[in-house]
């Protein structure tokens, strides 16, 4: 860990998604020529590329895309522009005034920069943070493992699935597993109605799934793969259903690890860094943007409320983002001048 | 059972001693054995090694302060541990020097320190300490408020459960000890001289035999010796796993005062950098039940809460149950049929991860006063395992890793592809979580599944991927 790099810039943005590229661009248009964009994937474009499906894009290019498009149309957009991605880099540390440890597989960096902006986008609640009961069979995943395996890969995990939740990422599942020939036995939601409202909740007649209202996974059950699931009713009701799968959807948590562990001030109610009205963090050299910001929940954010099935968080559709990350850009730009 | 058709089964290994089971018990038997100059095989039946109560425990390294007196038990802990200290560096596996404390919460419990003490010294551990509140405080300060005072205990450390075993058996293979997968035994005869063992991949011919298959040691015994002296009655234990942030909160294992029922609920730091509540114990009649119950995780997760406030805005990274092989009865369960060229290492019930090494020495003696020697290894192999530990470095600090899988435990493409090349390949997802945290963090797999269904490409008998997609 001795014998790092020391490298300086004027602007690190952490996260190469639309939050953060469109901030990138801002950045670059208005003559800040000496930004660096850090992806710990192996490629540039966030979220968006794996997500085969549309709607994605129509604020920024008046079109509607699916996923990889719109993240490639980014992507190369910044490119041209001269911006610098770093893929396959990860931030590992968040130090004081802008000072971030890097892992790469060349080696341990540090990178100073005057500003930073974090834009490291959200990730679904698993299902060990929700308490399910059960044992640790294959085929339990979230709808964003599903969508990079189907269309990163051109793989399927399960066949016969059951979807828990009914988010608008509930549906893009649900899209998901008809384009991949995957089945789905039934979508469960807790509450007395769905959490999106038509024209995308009237979707699952399309696809002939069953909705099943005030229903909840009791039990999963199955020992190396997944066999059936237990379901319980309001009425306390209990129901085996056949599959080979289930999929969690939705109850979007921030992926904030990096903000928790720093010094930067964190907001324990959104699991988010806590930010003025600029975007900016407790220590002036940080931003965020995107959808790491998260909106308080109407209930706590604690596993516990997740497993009683109260309100889950919003997550916010990328051309939002986008905004968001142009917004701050804005707000730095005056800051550094 | 058709005879002939038993007898015309092929012979697949022809050995000194067959080590049957390779949970922690069979790995360190397996790799005391060898190294003593024997031939040896070890049989599993299923697809990879700690498949069975090995899959998940507290992962502490116990003095044995609280151990019987006088007892197996107790001999076995203590080698074990001492043993454990002498080969970590040269295996490379790690050691969380933590220390623990015996937390009284009421004046109840406070009244028991004493008795504790005491025993604790006939134990042969006598570095206990007492803490008053202050002093508590001081050491722990994110203890909840109702701490009243503590037992140190200095030397009760944490380490990787399953590196450790997975280090015994390959410096046991390095040096010559053969292994055999997916191979149950199912039966077999003794003829006064050798014993042959039959598996659904053909027949081992073996001298002696060593039981530790764990959870169906009494099964084993009862199969192909007639009779068991115990009945294993499972126990489950179950745990809830905090974020890495929650890592920082104690520098102690804080165990709680023992009942006479059980060791109790405890919150200990982990070797990979998180903080984790457990075990429950229920008993149950499934073997290979090792599925969690919500309502004992909102316990686990309450009571963690409760005695560590500041946990409560951290989220829970996973959740995880191990079975204890339990019997009837509290002791280890070590019979030796000479008769038979038989040992039976059974009911390794709570201690087994600390014992291991301390029970293959014990093996080894059984063997030496049936006048069975071997002609030891001069120079055995040392065989050094890749570092999971979080205090110490790990794969992605040191170049040419080429990328990052799983992002939320830093595993790396290359650690990966060497753990599926190995000596002793995963059999399974669960088998490459167990050498490298792949999804072991707090997304668990939502970041890597897809990556990973590509890298273990037939690897697996049970596949992350069912198929491909339509289009
Ligand atoms: C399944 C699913 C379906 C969706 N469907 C739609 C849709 O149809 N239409 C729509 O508009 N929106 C959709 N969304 C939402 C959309 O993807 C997000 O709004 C958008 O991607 C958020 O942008 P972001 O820049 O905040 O974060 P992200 O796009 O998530 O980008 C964050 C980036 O940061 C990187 N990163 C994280 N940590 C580090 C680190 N430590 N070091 C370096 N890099 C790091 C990540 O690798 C990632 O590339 C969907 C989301 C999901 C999960
Ligand atoms: C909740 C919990 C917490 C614990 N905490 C600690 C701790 O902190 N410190 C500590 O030192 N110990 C601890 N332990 C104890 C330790 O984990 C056990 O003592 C140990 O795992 C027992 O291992 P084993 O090898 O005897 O059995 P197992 O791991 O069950 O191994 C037996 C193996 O034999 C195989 N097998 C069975 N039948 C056959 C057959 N017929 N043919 C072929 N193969 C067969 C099985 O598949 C299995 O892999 C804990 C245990 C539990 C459950």
């Amino acid at each position: 860990m001795t014998n790092t790099i020391k490298e300086h810039c004027d602007v690190a943005i952490i996260g190469s998604g639309p939050a953060g590229l469109s901030a990138a661009i801002t950045l670059q248009k208005s003559g800040i020529d000496n930004i660096i964009v850090i992806e710990r994937d192996d490629e540039a474009g966030g979220t968006p590329r794996h997500c085969g499906h549309p709607p994605f894009g129509f604020k920024e290019y008046k079109q509607i895309l699916t996923g990889p498009k719109y993240a490639n149309k980014n992507v190369q957009r910044a490119l041209k522009l001269g911006i610098e991605i770093q893929c396959k880099t990860t931030v590992t540390n968040l130090g004081e005034h802008g000072e971030l440890s890097l892992a790469t597989p060349e080696g341990l960096k540090t990178l100073v920069a005057k500003r930073v902006i974090i834009a490291t986008g959200t990730r679904e609640t698993p299902r060990s943070a929700r308490f399910v009961s059960g044992d640790r069979a294959l085929g339990i995943y979230n709808t964003g493992a599903l969508q990079a395996m189907v269309y990163l890969k051109g793989k399927i995990p399960f066949k016969r699935p059951v979807i828990v939740g009914t988010e608008i990422v509930s549906f893009s599942a649900l899209l998901t597993c008809r384009k991949a020939g995957i089945k789905p036995v039934a979508m469960i939601e807790a509450n007395s109605k769905a959490s999106v409202r038509w024209p995308i909740y009237y979707s699952h007649y399309l696809f002939s799934t069953k909705l099943l209202l005030n229903s909840k996974i009791n039990k999963l059950i199955g020992k190396n793969r997944i066999e059936a699931v237990e379901i319980i009713d309001k009425t306390g009701q209990i129901s085996t259903l056949d599959c080979d799968g289930v999929l969690f959807t939705g109850m979007f948590t921030p992926e904030s690890s990096l903000v928790r562990m720093s010094h930067l001030a964190f907001d324990p109610e959104t699991y988010s860094p806590t930010v003025d009205q600029q975007g900016r963090c407790s220590d002036p050299a940080y931003y965020a943007a995107g959808n790491l910001r998260q909106l308080p929940a109407e209930e706590g954010r604690n596993p516990l409320c997740y497993a009683k099935g109260q309100a889950p968080q919003a997550v916010n559709v990328s051309g939002f983002c986008w905004d968001q990350g142009r917004e701050v850009a804005k707000n730095l730009l005056k800051d550094l001048e | 059972m058709n005879t002939k058709l038993r007898n015309s089964n092929p012979v697949i290994a022809n050995v000194d001693i067959a080590v049957i089971g390779g949970g922690i018990v069979g790995c360190a038997t397996a790799r005391r054995m060898t190294l003593e100059g024997a031939s040896v095989i070890l049989v599993e039946k299923s697809t990879d090694i700690l498949a069975g109560a090995s899959k998940g425990n507290s992962a502490i390294l116990h003095t044995g302060f609280d151990a019987p007196v006088n007892s197996l038990e107790h001999k076995c802990i203590q080698n074990g541990y001492q043993e454990y200290l002498e080969i970590h560096k040269d295996m490379n596996l790690p050691l969380l020097k933590t220390g623990a404390l015996l937390v009284a919460w009421t004046a109840e419990e406070e009244k028991q320190f004493s008795s504790i003490i005491e025993k604790a010294k006939k134990n042969g551990v006598d570095d206990l300490r007492l803490l008053n509140t202050k002093e508590l405080q001081q050491l722990e300060p994110n203890l909840a408020e109702t701490a009243l005072a503590a037992i140190e205990v200095p030397r009760e450390f944490v380490i990787d459960p399953w590196s450790a075993p997975l280090a015994y058996l390959s410096q046991a293979v390095a040096n010559g000890c053969q292994t055999l997968f997916n191979s149950e035994i199912s039966s077999g005869e003794f003829d006064g001289k050798q014993w042959t063992l039959h598996t659904n991949n053909g027949d081992i011919k073996a001298k002696h035999v060593v039981n530790s298959a764990g959870l169906y040691g009494d099964i084993l015994d009862k199969n192909l010796l007639g009779d068991s002296e115990f009945i294993i009655k499972p126990r489950k234990g179950e745990f809830v796993v905090f974020d890495k942030a929650a890592h920082a909160l104690v520098k102690n294992i804080i165990l709680p005062i023992p009942t006479e029922i059980t060791k109790g609920v405890v919150i200990f730091p982990t070797i990979f950098g998180n903080l984790a509540v457990g075990p429950t114990a229920d008993e149950q009649e499934g073997r290979d039940d090792a599925s969690v119950d919500k309502a004992n995780l909102e316990m686990l997760y309450q009571l963690a809460l409760e005695k560590i406030p500041a946990l409560k805005n951290i989220p829970v990274t996973a959740t995880y149950a191990g079975i204890r092989p339990a019997t009837e009865k509290k002791e280890y369960r070590i019979r030796h049929v000479t008769e038979k060229n038989w040992i039976t290492l059974g009911g390794i019930r709570s201690t087994g991860l600390t014992a291991a090494l301390g029970i293959a020495q014990h093996v080894q003696k059984l063997f030496a006063e049936q006048n069975h020697q071997y002609k030891k290894l001069t120079s055995p192999l040392l065989e050094a395992v890749p570092n999971l530990a979080e205090h110490l470095t790990r794969d992605w600090q040191t170049p040419g890793y080429d990328e990052i899988i799983c992002h939320c435990e830093m595993a790396t493409k290359r650690e990966i592809l060497a753990a599926l090349n190995s000596t002793i390949p995963p059999g399974s997802l669960a088998g490459l979580k167990r050498r490298t945290r792949v999804t072991m963090g707090r997304c668990q797999g939502f970041y890597c599944s897809a990556k990973l269904s590509e890298l273990t490409e037939n690897k697996f008998i049970e596949p992350i991927s069912v198929g491909e997609t339509d289009d």
